[in-house]
């Protein structure tokens, strides 16, 4: 009775909540894609490693009983991923971009493998924080249940915009991304910076894909992620390598993304699956305006290849 | 000595490199391979006897294999092609996908109106290279217009595209007898591109062989392959020779698109006989694989294809005889990939062969009349 109680109300809602819900793997591969593009490389096997953190999470879960191990084990095996990728893309004559859609394929086809176990058991989900408390209605209340991870990437978005601006850490990153050179003048090796970000990267993509098996949807399976990964890479480019605008970008596209299933669950069912396809069309969409032919992107590190 | 000669001639070195480095990355992806499965437990020999017999062993496999390679060969043009003006594309599934649907969009008002088969079955091939190719078309336009990256446009309109066909099979297009499946209806067998005389493989893996040949003399034997390559090799020399660069981008991807929306008419019209999910098989994403493994070159997209179509055959006979995962062929191909981008770096490096030589002749010269 309460749906009918909230009528098309019901749609905001679901899109506010599906905005907090869904974006948080986007949000934690966009701040790994973030870091390792701002030192000059970029990673676009991060989808293999979002499916891999989700499964490398559930079995872990499953296996220990904590989601915590879980989570820690999926940023492992995506800090594994990400050293891979940067021990491969330091030899000479290597394109970092096609190392990273082999590894999306590896990570996939791997996960893939070693998840088959995991499809069925059910293993225990990380907990939320209800911030719905004050109110009567069930849907707003569900839609208040904030997880955990999301504050936590809420607040890297925040530490990560200041660190890249006032820490040493920072300014070594990004010099590293803006000129290889620079980086070596000043006695940085750029090859080991790039490695430790994308390691770093790595880590917080496998994050995210823990998020998804872990919380939302919440279970193993092989269709888990349908590019979310390569999304959220995208979504780096329209953030212009801005921590706090990845956050946002991430918000933008989990709203996206419910809008789908909450005009669904009011009766709209036309064109369901065309809604599938609304977080990539507003990707594409958001790429082709915020690029330009002509000039540079405005805070693009200068190393990276996609905007060159 | 004059061994030592020709090993260091650049050509012939090339030859030799581009030869044995991929091989190397073969046989280096197997030991891998199968260090992998040998940590789950199954006996590597085994399994690459397995995959063998399941591939090329038997008349039966090989049918399979050349069945499997049919897509392939259009799919890895799609990323073959524009790689020659240095451009990244991987969503030659979705082009895929769109072609199938639009060859059956077109086919089957035709083939309920009673046209003839040939005619019938050329609308569908024209309705699915028209629709790969505007798709992919997308891509490369808005690389020149606007500076977007291709890769990750191209990707992500892989899963604009089936979301189009899950849209089409469910709703406008929907087959009402197809329950539990959506699809859209069955074109009917006697539309279908049946198989080549005396085996059970369908004519769409001469089509496909035929276009890669037609890819390399159009990318290596004309003018407007020249133009293209010449402005993958630097954007800036090709305009200021004059080169139409925009155009070339342009034209180039589209000819991608269309090999792989060829690809998915070639799938629905002599394999499924109808459009659904099952066209997001991943030939999209191994074509990109053949494409690496081939070095972007149309002619060696031959081999590699059918190569990489036998892997696919095999995955049943692993999967029935050593109860693996279908996956296992994934990460095969995955190791295979990384491992292959990996030995990138050896060419122009590859120096064993002449090195030994070169030290034997020179100080010992003496020894070295002896042998000649």
């Amino acid at each position: 009775m309460e749906d009918a109680a909230l009528g098309w109300w019901g749609v905001p809602l679901a899109v506010i909540a599906g905005a907090i819900r869904i974006s948080t793997p986007f949000l934690f591969v966009s701040l790994g894609e973030c870091l390792t593009e701002k030192s000059g490389r970029i990673n676009l096997g991060l989808e293999g490693t979002l499916v891999m953190g989700a499964m490398s999470g559930y079995g872990t879960a499953w296996a220990t009983g904590s989601p915590w191990a879980g989570v820690l084990v999926a940023g492992l095996a995506g800090m594994v991923f990400g050293l891979l990728h940067a021990l491969i893309c330091a030899l000479p004559r290597v394109n970092d971009i096609a190392v990273g859609i082999a590894l999306m394929l590896l990570g996939t086809g791997l996960a893939f493998f070693l998840g088959k176990p995991f499809i069925q058991p059910t293993a225990p989900h990380l907990p939320a924080i209800s911030l719905g408390f004050w109110s009567e209605v069930p849907q707003i209340r569900a839609a208040l249940e904030v997880n955990v991870l999301f504050v936590i990437g809420a607040l890297l978005a925040v530490a990560m915009l200041w660190a890249f601006r006032a820490t040493r850490w920072g300014l070594i990153i990004r010099m590293a991304g803006d000129s290889a050179d620079a980086a070596r003048a000043m006695g940085y090796d750029p090859d080991r910076v790039r490695m430790w970000a994308t390691m770093t990267g790595g880590f917080l993509a496998g994050v995210g894909g823990a998020f998804l098996s872990l919380y939302y949807p919440g279970s193993w399976n092989e269709g888990l992620s349908s590019g979310q990964g390569i999304t959220a890479v995208a979504l780096v480019i329209f953030a212009r390598w801005n921590p706090m605008w990845c956050f946002y970008a991430a918000l933008l596209f989990g709203g996206a993304s419910a809008l789908g299933p909450a005009l669904q669950a009011v009766g709209v069912t036309q064109g369901y699956y065309l809604f599938n396809a609304a977080p990539y069309l507003l990707t594409l969409v958001i790429m082709v305006l915020a690029s330009s032919s002509r000039r540079r992107l405005a805070g693009a590190p200068g190393e990276l290849s996609v905007t060159r | 000595m004059s061994q030592a000669r020709t090993i260091s001639d650049p050509k012939l070195r090339q030859a030799a490199e581009a030869v044995a480095i991929p091989m190397l990355a073969v046989a280096v992806s197997m030991v891998l391979f199968g260090a992998f499965v040998a940590a789950v437990g199954v006996d590597p020999i085994e399994l690459y006897q397995l995959m063998y017999r399941g591939a090329f062993g038997t008349w039966f496999s090989w049918q399979n294999t050349l069945q499997r390679a049919a897509p392939l060969l259009l799919v890895a043009l799609c990323t073959a092609l524009p790689a020659q003006m240095g451009l990244v594309v991987i969503g030659a599934e979705g082009a895929l996908v769109l072609g199938g649907l639009a060859a059956m969009a077109a086919g089957l008002p035709l083939a309920d109106a009673g046209a003839p088969v040939l005619v019938v079955q050329l609308a569908m091939a024209a309705a699915g290279m028209a629709a790969g190719a505007a798709w992919i078309g997308i891509a490369g336009g808005l690389r020149h217009a606007r500076g977007v990256s291709e890769t990750i446009s191209s990707l992500l309109m892989v899963y604009i595209a089936i979301a189009v066909l899950n849209h089409m099979v469910e709703g406008p297009m929907r087959d009402p007898a197809s329950l539990n499946k959506p699809s859209t209806p069955a074109i009917g067998d006697g539309f279908m591109i049946g198989d080549m005389p005396g085996m059970d493989v369908h004519w769409g893996f001469v089509i496909g062989v035929v276009f890669c040949l037609a890819a390399w003399v159009l990318m290596f034997k004309t003018t407007f392959g020249f133009a293209a390559r010449m402005v993958g090799g630097n954007v800036r020399a090709g305009r200021a020779a004059g080169l139409p660069v925009g155009g070339l981008i342009v034209a180039v991807t589209m000819i991608g698109g269309a090999a792989a929306g060829l690809a998915g008419m070639v799938e629905v019209a002599a394999v499924h006989g109808r459009a659904n999910a099952t066209l997001a098989a991943g030939y999209g994403f191994t074509g990109i694989l053949v494409a690496f493994l081939a070095r972007q070159n149309p002619l060696a997209i031959i081999p590699v294809a059918i190569l990489m179509g036998g892997i696919g055959a095999s995955g049943g006979l692993l999967q029935r005889r050593l109860d693996l995962p279908d996956a296992t062929v994934l990460v095969l191909q995955g190791i295979l990939f990384v491992v292959l981008l990996a030995s990138e770096t050896l060419y122009g490096r590859l120096r064993l062969p002449s090195l030994p030589l070169r030290r034997t002749a020179a100080p010992a010269a003496p020894a070295g009349t002896g042998k000649a």
